[in-house]
């Protein structure tokens, strides 16, 4: 029974990581950039949420309203100022823009956050948890964050697939410039790809300060988490992505289980061992 | 179509009259740098050997990421490495630490190769944070051996740091040289692969890897190979930092922000892919610490906006508008042909 909770434990966690993930998922898809500001956006998102919270005093899930539109709107801007400048052939330009963002960002919240670790309150849901047997239970916050994870997949399945945006999408990551000679601009879309890829780093963010301890230094972690996840899942499939959360979940808590120093070990580990035995991940779809 | 061919008087040429002037300037430099222990205070010594070892871990990325195409953020893995064998050559086996030191080069070379087969399956932007978790792993891993101190670390015992030199000052001039010596040695190394048959086949690879390879360039096996190399170099690094401290911990020793972050804006700000890049690299960093340093993060933070600044305006550095307005090159790799106007005889 313990086992059991410990991989229940690993598979909620997992959701999170997913959530972390998807974004970069989202993005590698449709341009190929990697982020390596990624987890310090997250964690952006995780001060906005507080600052929010705390000048306006409304439950952290709320400010989810005002911090979305913000990361959005930040998202379109990077990209049209910053990325699509550096998109080309060369990796290495987008590479090192984004590495320098990451030390900014960084640097940024702790100037102005300072490097105390802080938290998003959300009163008795925190502790709030359903029994399924005598000692087995399942948080009630973790499990909300799973699902979310899976509603945020689903509406971007039902974006890429279903609507204009969505084809133009997928249209551009095939081949980006035929879609240009159909007349999608493609700097545009990238800027949208990127305000809906830092929408869902607003609601990773959020999830973040709700379930744990946040402080300017931790987005690097994040990046890797994400990342992992991505590569255990498979590049560019989104259900994969989650996948690949749930497997680094799993891989944490039993390693935290075995021993407290175990856990981002164990981890790591467990995405070197995907790496090595399946290199294109557990559910490849693109090619890079 | 023979006789013009006898008759062309043409030789290949490699060096240029800035090249010869400028290894006179840099030799005479350099002996007056050798007697730093007589004019330098203590306090300049350790930067100097900071600026060396800076220098040199500089040259290493510029190597793989600049002429190989390996944009790798987890070097920090190999100086954390190579910090931690000389420790564990100098505490457990009871070596001399100057003997140590080649040995923990040796040391990691042998662990860089079972750690190039995992990051080489990984590309381009992938390959840079698959690096960045292999650096993550060590980290964690060294943070669990207690016999190593665990996650606080450990210092150097005094008879080990006695038995390098008897005085304080006696130790620091060693290191002086050491850190001097392993500067100057990686500008060399990097100059002279260039200049063989192995720095043709990255200059290839540089400009186009599908060209290289059907050129006849093994491309693997000269990434792998670079690779290596720069992983033993940036070992015998990490040990020196690490003597040089006489302490180290896990946290520090594998710190992305130390070894990789400040070397990537080192390289990329002078001049990504020349050798003279991370040299002017190096200076201005050492020059923004000093005005910058009472600013903390504002000193990080504007150090990322030039590098961003330098990547979006001037991909090819502070060294590349300089060599592009003025033509020179202090260390010629490429051969260039020069006509002679001799009329045939």
């Amino acid at each position: 029974m313990e086992w059991l909770d410990t991989i229940i434990q690993g598979v909620l966690l997992g959701g999170l990581y997913a959530l972390f993930a998807t974004g970069l998922t989202l993005i590698f898809g449709v341009m190929r950039l990697v982020n390596i500001g990624h987890g310090d956006l997250i964690v952006l998102a995780a001060f906005l949420g507080l600052a929010v919270v705390e000048a306006t005093g409304i439950d952290p899930f709320l400010s989810l309203i005002i911090v979305v539109p913000v990361m959005a709107a930040l998202g379109y801007g990077l990209q049209r100022g910053l990325f699509n400048l550096t998109l080309g052939r060369d990796i290495l330009p987008p590479l090192l823009v984004s590495f320098g963002l990451s030390i900014i960002i960084q640097n940024l919240l702790l100037e102005i956050f300072s490097a105390d670790s802080r938290k998003l309150q959300v009163g008795a849901l925190e502790t709030a948890s359903i029994r399924l047997a005598d000692n087995l239970a399942i948080g009630v916050l973790p499990l909300i964050v799973f699902l979310c994870a899976i509603a945020v997949i689903l509406g971007l399945q039902v974006v890429f697939y279903r609507t204009t945006l969505g084809r133009a999408f997928r249209a551009t990551s095939d081949d980006q410039q035929t879609a240009q000679l159909m007349g999608i601009d493609n700097r545009h879309l990238y800027g949208l790809a990127m305000a809906i890829a830092l929408g869902v780093v607003a609601i990773a963010g959020i999830f973040l300060g709700v379930r744990t301890n946040f402080d300017p230094s931790i987005g690097p972690a994040r990046l890797i988490y994400a990342f992992e996840a991505v590569i255990i899942g498979g590049l560019g499939s989104l259900w994969g992505t989650l996948a690949g959360g749930v497997v680094l979940g799993v891989a944490q808590s039993i390693g935290a289980k075995l021993d407290p120093g175990w856990q981002l070990l164990a981890g790591h580990l467990a995405f070197l061992a995907v790496l090595l035995i399946r290199p294109r991940g557990l559910f490849p779809r693109a090619y890079d | 179509m023979a006789r013009a061919r006898t008759n062309a008087a043409f030789r290949v040429e490699r060096t240029t009259r800035a090249s010869r002037i400028g290894g006179v300037i840099a030799l005479l430099g350099l002996a007056l740098l050798a007697t730093g222990p007589w004019w330098l205070g203590a306090a300049n010594m350790r930067t100097v050997v900071e600026i060396g070892y800076y220098l040199a871990l500089a040259q290493m990325w510029n190597l793989l990421a600049g002429y190989a195409g390996l944009v790798s953020v987890g070097q920090q893995a190999f100086v954390g490495f190579g910090g931690y064998a000389l420790f564990v050559f100098v505490i457990q086996a009871q070596m001399p630490a100057l003997a140590a030191l080649p040995l923990a080069a040796v040391a990691t070379a042998i662990v860089a190769l079972p750690t190039a087969f995992v990051v080489f399956r990984l590309r381009g932007a992938y390959f840079a944070i698959g690096t960045w978790v292999v650096a993550e792993v060590y980290r964690l891993g060294f943070a669990q051996v207690s016999a190593l101190g665990g996650g606080s670390g450990q210092s150097l015992p005094v008879a080990a740091v006695k038995a390098i030199a008897e005085t304080k000052d006696g130790r620091e001039m060693i290191i002086y040289w050491i850190g001097l010596g392993i500067a100057v040695g990686s500008v060399a190394l990097v100059y002279l692969m260039l200049r063989a048959r192995q720095g043709l086949a990255l200059t290839a690879i540089r400009d186009s890897e599908p060209a290289a390879e059907s050129l006849g360039v093994n491309n693997f096996r000269t990434k792998l190979i670079v690779y290596l190399v720069a992983a033993t170099a940036t070992g015998l690094i990490g040990a020196l930092i690490s003597l040089q401290k006489l302490r180290i911990s896990p946290d520090a020793a594998f710190s992305v922000t130390d070894w990789t972050a400040n070397v990537i804006f080192i390289v990329v700000i002078g001049g990504i892919g020349t050798i003279e890049g991370p040299i002017i690299g190096v200076i201005v960093f050492f020059v923004l610490r000093e005005l910058l340093a009472g600013f903390g993060s504002w000193y990080l933070m504007s150090l990322g906006a030039i590098a961003v600044a330098v990547m979006l305006r001037s991909p090819r550095g502070l060294w590349g508008l300089i060599a592009d307005r003025y033509g020179i090159d202090f260390f010629p790799v490429r051969r260039r042909v020069m006509l002679s106007e001799k009329p045939p005889p």
